[in-house]
C-alpha cells in the first residue's frame, strides 16, 4: 500500500528462523521485483530476421513491448534435421542481437530529406512552372544551379521535406531524363535481392517498367567467383552448411568460419567429434586458424601456388602412379578429362588449342543440329571418335540428347578414353606459359623463375580432319597432367621426377613462393584424396572472399576446384566446393523475377554489369595503370590484343559479350521513333545506323554528356560507403564532389590513351544529376545523396528471406508500423510510381524503347561466335544482332500506366510464360490462382482490368511463392517435366511428393519452411541429402552448363588461352602502381611503409549492424581501426592505439592502430565497411574527413571476364561478367602527426542553410 | 523592527517550514518515486585514489559532525550538570572536536567537488542538484569553522546555551525560541540557517540516502529469507 508503511512493520517482520537463528524468515514487500520482472515481459513477440548479406539468414524472434521493439533473441523453431544430424538452431549472432538498436537510434531516418540547396532549387523552380517536369529541367539545364548542389554533397545542409514534395522531385527528374536522354540513364543498385526480395522487386520493378537499368553487385562486390561459371556453367550452387556434417575431411580456405560464418560454424565444429580433419589455409592467424588440426600459412595472395602443388600431388599419386577407381569412373562421365583438345602449332612450338568439335569432322560426324557447338572424344570400346551426349549442343535446337549419360548421339553405350598414352601417334612437345618469375614491382611476392613456356612431353592422337588436314589432338587429361608436371614416364626433361624438384608445380618448387613446407602440402593432399577415395568424395573446400578478392581470383579458385574434380568430390554428400561470400541464393528466383523485372508486363529488362559500369562512369579507366600486355601469355599473339582494359571493355559490349548501360549513344525512344519514321524495323535500322557509323554505342564515349547516367537510386546498399571499390573517384567524377584522388589521369601524365573510346580533355565531374537513396539509418550514401528516403527496419516491414547456408525461406515481418515518416520500400517504390504515373503526362506516353540485350547464357544466344573472335565493328564479320552483336529488341513501354502496371501481375505470364536456367513452363494456372487468392483489379477499362492484384509487400510475397517451383509443388514438378523434355530423362520423380505443397506468406510467418526441391538448382531438398551443388548433375546426370556439358577444367575460348588461362596456373598479384608515386614525396616527418592492403570482414559488424552501432563500438575499438604486424609497426613506429593514416594515389584514409602478432608482417588489414560516419579524423593528405577502405582502391578489370556469347562464358546477371577485386593494392602507411577533428565542418551547413 | 521581524521569520517560522519540508518530502518522494531513492553515486564511472581520499573522509568527518551537532543541540543541559560537565567544558569539547572533523570533511567535500567538476564522465552526468548540494556543505562547512573564533571569545559556553535553548525550544513547540538567540554573532546565525536549507532541499537531493542507511547489517541474521510472494 505504502512502501513507508510497509517498512514501519519492524517488530513483526522477522515470521520464523531456522538454522539456529543464523536465518530468519520475513515478510518484507517484494513489489521491488515486479520492476525486474516486468523488465523481461512483453506485449508480442514477431517472427523477422535481418534483410542482410551476411549469409545467416537467422529466424529471429522480435519481442514488442508498448508498441516498441524492446530486444530480439533467437528462434529455436525451425523444421528437425533427419536421424543422426544436428538440429540447425541455435542461428543468429551477437550483431543480430544488437540489431534493435538503431530502430530508435540517433541516426535513424524518420523523415523525407533533401539537400538543402537542391529543395530550394526545386522549390523555386515549382513557382515558376505549373510542370513539374519542366521545373526539373529548368535547374538541371542550368549548369550554375546543378553546379550548386552537386558540389555540396557529402558536406550535410539536408533538410526536411515531406513524401508528396519528394514523389513529386524524383518521378519530375525520372520523366525529364527518360524524355531527354533516354530511359537506360535511370539506374538502379541494390544487392542481394535473397536478404529481403519484396524490398529489392519494389525497386527493380519500377525500374523495369521505366526502362531503368537494374545493377549487378555480385561481381562488383567481387564476391563472384568467376571459376564457377567457368567450370560448370553455374554461379555460386554450394553445399549448406548442414552438409558440412556429411564431411570427412574440410578445408577451410580463406574462409574465417567462426567469425564471418557465426550461426553455421557448429557444423564445423560438431562434425570434429565424428573424427573429421580440419585443414586451414589462411595467411593470418585467424578465429578459423584455432580450429585447425593443421594450419598452412602461405603468404597472402599466393595460395593458387599451393593448390596447383596440392593437385600435382593427387594427379601424381591418384591418377597416374596408382589410380583410384573411383577417381577415374568419375572422370570419364562427369569431367572434360576424355575430350580432345587440337594442339596448334606456332613459332612457339606446339600449345593446346581449342576443343575439336563434331563440325571438323567429315560430315559433321552425323551431327546436323549445332556441329560447332559440340565436343569430341574417343571411345576405347570401338576405338572411334564419338559425340558424347551432354555437350552444349545438344541443348539447344533438338530434345531428349542434353544428357551425362554414357552414350554417344546415337544412343551407343561408349566408354570414353582418359589418356592416349598407351595408344599415343606421337609425342609432342607442348608449350605451357609460366608466371610465377614475374617480378612484382615492390618486390612483396616473392618469385620462383623458371621458364616462361614451359615445354613438356604430351602424348598424342594424329587425326584427319575434315578439311583432309592432319591434326594433332590430346585429351585433356594428358594436357593436364602434363601441365601439373606429373612424371608420364616420356623422358621429359621438363618435367619433375620427385617432389623435391623445383620446378612447377611440385611441392618443392611452391615453397618458395608460399612459404609453407612441402612435407605439409604432400600429407594434407594425400589426406584429402585418400579420404576421398575411400568416402567417394566427401572431401570438402569451404572458401571464401579471402581468395576471391585477388586479381587473379579466379586460378586460386580453380586449382581448388580442380582438386575437388580431381577426387570426385563435386556433386557428392559431405564434399564439394563451399563458397561463401554473401547471401546469393534466392532461392525461389524463378517466381521472384517476374516480380522483380516486370517480366510480366515486358521482355527483357535492362540489366548490367556494375563493375564495368562504374569504371567506366566514375572515370577511373582514365587512371588505368594495369597494361593488358603484362597480363598476356608469353604464347599469345600481342598484336591481336591491344589496347587497354576499357577497349577490351568496349569490344566485349559491342560484340553483345557483356551488357550496356547506357547503351546506345542516343535516346532509345527517340531512335524508335526515326525508325519509324524511316520506315524500317526498329532492329534493322539500329543495326544500319551503327554499322554507317551514324549511331554509336554509349560505351565508346563515357564522358560525353549525352552518355551520362543521370538519375540513380541506391537502396538496401551502402555503394559510398561500403561497396564502392575506388571511393574517390565516384566523389571526384560521377557526384562532382570534394574528394581525394591523388593521382593524375593519363592524360595530365601524357601516357598512351585507350584506341576504343574518345578522349575527353576535361574529366567530367557530376555525371549524376540526381541521386535518391532510401535506407533506415544516416548511411555513407546518404550523406552524398541529394535525396534520402526513411525506409522501414527489417523488424517494420513485410519480406522474404534465404540464404545459401539453409534451406529455409522464412520472412521478415512487420512487428511495429514503420516509425516517424518511414515507409517500407515496397510502399516507396509505389507511391514514386502513382507520381510518376501522374507528372509523365504530356511529356511520355505509350512509346517504343529498344533495348540492347547481350548474348545471354542459358539462352540459345550463348551459342555466340564457335571459335575465333570477330568484330563486326573492324568489319571482320556480319553484325548480326543475338550471334556478333548483341540482339536489339523493341519493347513497348507505357509510361502513363506505370502505376496500373506496378500494382498488377502482367499478362506476360499467361502469353509466354514463365522459367529460369534454360527452362520453361507454363504457368497460367498460378496466375489464375494468384488471381483468386490477391483478388483481381476490377476498374473498367483500365489497363490491369482482371489482373491479380499487388498491392501490398504481402501480395507480392505471394505472387513469388505461387510462381516459384521451390515454393509450389506444382510448378516443381511442371518445371522438372520441362528439364526431362531436355534431357530425355525422368525427373519428376524428385518433387512429385511434394506436388500438393504450396507454401503462403502466413505459412512461413508460422514456421520457417524448407523449399522444394527444383531444376534451377543442382541440389536436392530431400529426408535423405543435405543440400549439395551439382548434385542432380551426378545422381541424375544433368549436364553443367558447358561447352562439353561436363565439369570444365580446359577453358579453350581464344581469350583464355591468350591470357594464359587455358589451364588454371599461378599467377602472382599484379602490380597496381598506386605506392611509388605518393611514398616518401609528402612526407610528415613520420616513416613510411608501403603494405598490401587485406579488407576482409570483422566480428563487430557484418552487414546486420554497421559500423556505427553503438555495442558493437563499445566492443571493439570504437572506430576505424587497421590491423598491423608488430614488426611491421615497430619498423616505421607504430604503436597500438596510435592514430596512423594509410594512403596511396586513390586516396587516403585514417585510423587507429591495431598492433597484432595476429597479422603477417607485410600486410594490413582493415575490416571491411568501416564508415567514415564516427570518430573519423581529417587526413593529413586530402584535407578530407577520414575515408573508408575503398579511399585506397580502384576497380580494375581482367579481359578473361569479359568473355561472352560462348557456352558457360556467356554474360548472365551477377553470372559472369567483370569483377571488382580489390587485394592486390598497397597503401602507404605511417603514423599521423596531426590529428585534426576537422570541427568547423558544420560551419558549411550553417551558411547553406541561411542561404536556403 | 525589520530585523527582528527577519529574525523571527529566519529562526521561528522557517525552521518550520524547512522541517515540515523535510519529512513530508522525504515522505512523498518515497513513496512516489522508489527508483530515485539512492545515493546516485558515480563511483563506477570515476573511483579512483582522489575518490577515495574524499569519500571516506567526507563520509567519516559528516558522520562525526552529525551526531555531534544531535547531541549537543538536544541534549538537556542538567544531563550535562549530572555528568559532572560544565558548560565551558562543553564547549571546549565541542571546539576541538568539531574543528578536527569540520576540517577532515572540509578536505573531503573540497576534494568530492573538485572531482565533480573537473572529471569529464562525473561531470556529464551529474544534476544540478549534485552539484549545489557540495556547495552547499562546503559552505556550511566554512561557516561552522568560522564559529570557532568567535566562541574563542567567551569560553563561558553562554552563546551555545542560547543556541541549545532555541533549538529544543523549536522541537518541544515552544514559542519564543527565536528571542533567545537575537544576540548572537552574525556568523553563528548565518552557519544556523544554511543548516535549515540543508534540511530544507534534503527530499530534493541525493541526500535522501541518510534515511535508508543499511544499519540492520550491524544485527541482521546470515540469512534473510523472504515469505513467498502470495
Amino acid at each position: 500500500m505504502s512502501f513507508f508503511l510497509d517498512r514501519l512493520t519492524f517488530f513483526q517482520r522477522t515470521r520464523e528462523s531456522f538454522s539456529d537463528g543464523h536465518g530468519v524468515v520475513t515478510d518484507e514487500p517484494r513489489r521491488w521485483e515486479d520492476a525486474y520482472r516486468s523488465r523481461w515481459q512483453h506485449d508480442k513477440i514477431v517472427r523477422s530476421t535481418h534483410g542482410v548479406n551476411c549469409t545467416g539468414a537467422c529466424s529471429w524472434k522480435i519481442y514488442v513491448k508498448n508498441g516498441l521493439v524492446t530486444w530480439e533473441t533467437q528462434q529455436t523453431d525451425y523444421p528437425r534435421t533427419r536421424p543422426d544430424m544436428p538440429n540447425h538452431e541455435p542461428r543468429g549472432c551477437a550483431r543480430g542481437a544488437s540489431y534493435s538498436w538503431y530502430i530508435y537510434s540517433a541516426n535513424r531516418l524518420k523523415h523525407p530529406m533533401v539537400r538543402g540547396h537542391l529543395l530550394r532549387l526545386w522549390r523555386e523552380a515549382r513557382q515558376s512552372h505549373d510542370d513539374p517536369v519542366a521545373a526539373w529541367a529548368s535547374i538541371v539545364e542550368d549548369p550554375a544551379k546543378a553546379q550548386q548542389y552537386k558540389s555540396r554533397r557529402g558536406k550535410g545542409g539536408m533538410v526536411r521535406s515531406t513524401w508528396d514534395e519528394v514523389n513529386e522531385l524524383v518521378a519530375s527528374a525520372n520523366a525529364y531524363t527518360i524524355k531527354q536522354y533516354g530511359p537506360d540513364r535511370v539506374i538502379g543498385f541494390s544487392p542481394i535481392p535473397a536478404m529481403s526480395m519484396v524490398s529489392y522487386a519494389a525497386g527493380s520493378r519500377y525500374m523495369s517498367l521505366l526502362g531503368g537499368v537494374c545493377m549487378s553487385f555480385y561481381d562488383w562486390y567481387c564476391d563472384l567467383p568467376p571459376s564457377s561459371p567457368q567450370t560448370w556453367g553455374e554461379q555460386t550452387d554450394v553445399p549448406e552448411s548442414a552438409d558440412w556434417y556429411n564431411s570427412s575431411f574440410i578445408m577451410m580456405w580463406g574462409s574465417n568460419v567462426p567469425q564471418t560464418r557465426t550461426p553455421d560454424a557448429h557444423f564445423m565444429t560438431e562434425v570434429r567429434y565424428k573424427g573429421t580433419e580440419i585443414v586451414t589455409v589462411c595467411p593470418d592467424y585467424s578465429e578459423a586458424s584455432k580450429f585447425a588440426d593443421l594450419w598452412l600459412n602461405p603468404k597472402q595472395g599466393t595460395d593458387s601456388a599451393l593448390g596447383m602443388a596440392l593437385g600435382h600431388v593427387m594427379l601424381k599419386e591418384f591418377h597416374v602412379d596408382n589410380p583410384s577407381d573411383y577417381f577415374r569412373d568419375y572422370a570419364r562421365q562427369y569431367t572434360d578429362f576424355p575430350c580432345l583438345v587440337r594442339l596448334d602449332r606456332t613459332d612457339k612450338g606446339y600449345q593446346a588449342g581449342r576443343f575439336l568439335r563434331a563440325s571438323d569432322f567429315d560430315k559433321a560426324l552425323n551431327q546436323k543440329n549445332n556441329p560447332d557447338w559440340k565436343t569430341v572424344a574417343w571411345d576405347e570400346k570401338n576405338d572411334r571418335i564419338v559425340v558424347p551426349k551432354g555437350s552444349i549442343g545438344f541443348r539447344w535446337g533438338e530434345d531428349g540428347k542434353w544428357n551425362l549419360e554414357e552414350k554417344d548421339a546415337g544412343g551407343k553405350n561408349t566408354q570414353l578414353r582418359l589418356s592416349h598414352l598407351d595408344v599415343r601417334d606421337d609425342v609432342a612437345h607442348v608449350g605451357f606459359p609460366y608466371f610465377g618469375g614475374r617480378e612484382h614491382d615492390l618486390g612483396q611476392f616473392t618469385t620462383n623463375p623458371q621458364e616462361d613456356v614451359i615445354y613438356r612431353k604430351v602424348p598424342v592422337r594424329r587425326i584427319k580432319l575434315a578439311d583432309g588436314e592432319e591434326a594433332l589432338v590430346a585429351s585433356v587429361f594428358d594436357l593436364i597432367t602434363a601441365h601439373y608436371g606429373v612424371d608420364r614416364g616420356l623422358d621429359c626433361p621438363n618435367t619433375p621426377t620427385s617432389y623435391d624438384d623445383n620446378m612447377p608445380y611440385t611441392p618443392r618448387w611452391q615453397e618458395q613462393i608460399t612459404g609453407v613446407s612441402p612435407q605439409k602440402v604432400i600429407k594434407v593432399a594425400r589426406r584429402f584424396a585418400q579420404n576421398a577415395d575411400k568416402t567417394r568424395g566427401r572431401s570438402m573446400v569451404i572458401l571464401g572472399a579471402g581468395l576471391n578478392h585477388w586479381y587473379h581470383m579466379d586460378m586460386s579458385y580453380r586449382t581448388i576446384i580442380n582438386m575437388l574434380v580431381f577426387c570426385g568430390c563435386i556433386g557428392q554428400s559431405g564434399g564439394g566446393w563451399a563458397h561463401y561470400v554473401g547471401q546469393e541464393k534466392l532461392r525461389p528466383q524463378t517466381g521472384w523475377q517476374p516480380l522483380a523485372f516486370a517480366l510480366d508486363w515486358a521482355r527483357p529488362p535492362r540489366h548490367m554489369n556494375s563493375t564495368s559500369f562504374f569504371y567506366a562512369h566514375t572515370d577511373q579507366w582514365r587512371y588505368e595503370k594495369l597494361q593488358v600486355a603484362d597480363m598476356l601469355s608469353p604464347l599469345a599473339d600481342k598484336e591481336q590484343f591491344q589496347g587497354s582494359m576499357i577497349d577490351f571493355n568496349v569490344r566485349s559490349e559491342r560484340m553483345g559479350w557483356l551488357p550496356s548501360a547506357p547503351q546506345l549513344a542516343a535516346n532509345p525512344l527517340q531512335v524508335a521513333k526515326d525508325a519509324a519514321a524511316a520506315g524500317k524495323d526498329p532492329k534493322d535500322y539500329v543495326v544500319e545506323q551503327l554499322a554507317g557509323g551514324s549511331l554509336a554505342m554509349a560505351c565508346e564515349d563515357p564522358d560525353n554528356p549525352v552518355n551520362y547516367p543521370r538519375n540513380m537510386f541506391i537502396w538496401r546498399s551502402n555503394l559510398l560507403g561500403s561497396s564502392g571499390k575506388g571511393h574517390e573517384y565516384f566523389l571526384k567524377h560521377l557526384l562532382g564532389t570534394d574528394h581525394g584522388v591523388q593521382g593524375k589521369d593519363l592524360g595530365e601524365e601524357g601516357a598512351e590513351k585507350p584506341q576504343e573510346i574518345v578522349w575527353h580533355e576535361e574529366a567530367p565531374r557530376g555525371k549524376l544529376d540526381l541521386l535518391t537513396t532510401l535506407d533506415f539509418r544516416m548511411s555513407t550514401t546518404c550523406l552524398y545523396s541529394d535525396v534520402v528516403l526513411p525506409t522501414a527496419t527489417w523488424y517494420e516491414k513485410n519480406d522474404l528471406n534465404t540464404s545459401d547456408m539453409h534451406p529455409f525461406i522464412h520472412p521478415l515481418c512487420e512487428a511495429v508500423n514503420p516509425c516517424w515518416e518511414s515507409r517500407s520500400d515496397w510502399d516507396i517504390y509505389k507511391g514514386l510510381a502513382k507520381k510518376f504515373s501522374e507528372v509523365c503526362r504530356g511529356h511520355l506516353g505509350k512509346e517504343t524503347d529498344i533495348v540492347t540485350l547481350p548474348l545471354l547464357h542459358d539462352s540459345p544466344a550463348e551459342l555466340g561466335q564457335a571459335f575465333d573472335v570477330k568484330e563486326w565493328k573492324k568489319g571482320e564479320c556480319d553484325p548480326v544482332p543475338g550471334k556478333t552483336m548483341p540482339q536489339l529488341v523493341a519493347v513497348e513501354r507505357d509510361y502513363p500506366n506505370v502505376y496500373a502496371r506496378f500494382t498488377a501481375l502482367g499478362p506476360l505470364m499467361k502469353s509466354i510464360g514463365n522459367g529460369g536456367k534454360g527452362i520453361a513452363w507454363n504457368t497460367e494456372h498460378e496466375v489464375d490462382f494468384l488471381g483468386r487468392l490477391n483478388g483481381t483489379h476490377r476498374d473498367e477499362g483500365a489497363a490491369n482490368q482482371g489482373m491479380p492484384k499487388i498491392d501490398t509487400a504481402i501480395d507480392a510475397a505471394e505472387i513469388i511463392l505461387g510462381l516459384a517451383p521451390e515454393t509450389n509443388g506444382e510448378v516443381a514438378v511442371k518445371a522438372w517435366a520441362a528439364l526431362g523434355k531436355q534431357t530425355g530423362r525422368e525427373h519428376t520423380h524428385l518433387a512429385v511428393n511434394k506436388e500438393e505443397e504450396k507454401i503462403r506468406f502466413r505459412d512461413l510467418v508460422a514456421q520457417p519452411r524448407k523449399i522444394i526441391s527444383s531444376p534451377t538448382w543442382s541440389g536436392l531438398e530431400s529426408e535423405h541429402v543435405s543440400y549439395n551443388a551439382g548434385y542432380t548433375n551426378v545422381h541424375e546426370l544433368i549436364p553443367w552448363r558447358t561447352l562439353t556439358g561436363r565439369q570444365q577444367l580446359y577453358q579453350d575460348h581464344p581469350w583464355m588461352r591468350a591470357f594464359g588461362e587455358g589451364f588454371v596456373a599461378y599467377k602472382p598479384p599484379v602490380n597496381m602502381r598506386t605506392t611509388q608515386t605518393i611514398q616518401g614525396v609528402r612526407g610528415n616527418g613520420n616513416e613510411e611503409i608501403a603494405l598490401n592492403w587485406i579488407t576482409p570482414h570483422q566480428k563487430w559488424g557484418i552487414h546486420s549492424t554497421y559500423s556505427e552501432n553503438l555495442l558493437m563500438l563499445t566492443l571493439s575499438r570504437g572506430g576505424p581501426c587497421v590491423w598491423i604486424s608488430e614488426t611491421d609497426a615497430q619498423k616505421v613506429g607504430i604503436e597500438d592505439n596510435d592514430w596512423i593514416e594509410c594512403f596511396n594515389s586513390n586516396g587516403a584514409l585514417v585510423a587507429r592502430a591495431v598492433v597484432s602478432q595476429r597479422v603477417r608482417e607485410g600486410m594490413v588489414m582493415m575490416y571491411h565497411a568501416q564508415e567514415k560516419l564516427v570518430n573519423t579524423p581529417g587526413s593529413e593528405i586530402t584535407g578530407e574527413r577520414g575515408g573508408i577502405h575503398n579511399s585506397v582502391t580502384r576497380t580494375v578489370l581482367k579481359p578473361t571476364h569479359m568473355i561472352g556469347g560462348y557456352a558457360q562464358l556467356s554474360y548472365g546477371f551477377n553470372y559472369y561478367g567483370t569483377v571488382g577485386s580489390n587485394r592486390d593494392e598497397f597503401v602507404v602507411v605511417r603514423k599521423m602527426d596531426q590529428v585534426d577533428w576537422l570541427d568547423g565542418d558544420d560551419e558549411s551547413i550553417y551558411e547553406a542553410e541561411e542561404q536556403a | 523592527m525589520i530585523s527582528t521581524y527577519l529574525h523571527d521569520l529566519a529562526f521561528a517560522v522557517f525552521p518550520y517550514v524547512a522541517g515540515t519540508v523535510f519529512l513530508v518530502g522525504s515522505l512523498i518522494r518515497f513513496e512516489k518515486s522508489q527508483y530515485t531513492w539512492k545515493s546516485n553515486t558515480t563511483q563506477l564511472m570515476s573511483g579512483g585514489r582522489r575518490f577515495r581520499w574524499g569519500i571516506n573522509l567526507f563520509h567519516v568527518g559528516i558522520i562525526f559532525l552529525f551526531f555531534g551537532h544531535l547531541l549537543g543541540l538536544l541534549t538537556p543541559h542538567a544531563v550535562y550538570h549530572a555528568v559532572g560537565l560544565t558548560a565551558g567544558a562543553k564547549q571546549v569539547v565541542a571546539i576541538v572536536t568539531g574543528g578536527a572533523f569540520g576540517l577532515v570533511t572540509l578536505v573531503g567535500v573540497v576534494i568530492l567537488l573538485h572531482r565533480r567538476l573537473t572529471d569529464p564522465r562525473v561531470r556529464k552526468t551529474s544534476y544540478p542538484m549534485d552539484s549545489f548540494i557540495l556547495f552547499l556543505l562546503t559552505a556550511q562547512l566554512v561557516t561552522g569553522l568560522f564559529t570557532i573564533p568567535a566562541s574563542m571569545g567567551h569560553l563561558d559556553g553562554s552563546t551555545m546555551l542560547q543556541i541549545t535553548a532555541w533549538a529544543q525550544g523549536l522541537v518541544t513547540f515552544q514559542t519564543g525560541a527565536a528571542a533567545t538567540i537575537y544576540d548572537i554573532h552574525w556568523i553563528y546565525k548565518l552557519h544556523m540557517f544554511l543548516g535549515m536549507v540543508m534540511f530544507l532541499v534534503f527530499p530534493f537531493t541525493r541526500l535522501v540516502h541518510i534515511w535508508s542507511v543499511p544499519y540492520s547489517y550491524i544485527w541482521r541474521a546470515y540469512q534473510v529469507v523472504r515469505m513467498r510472494a502470495v
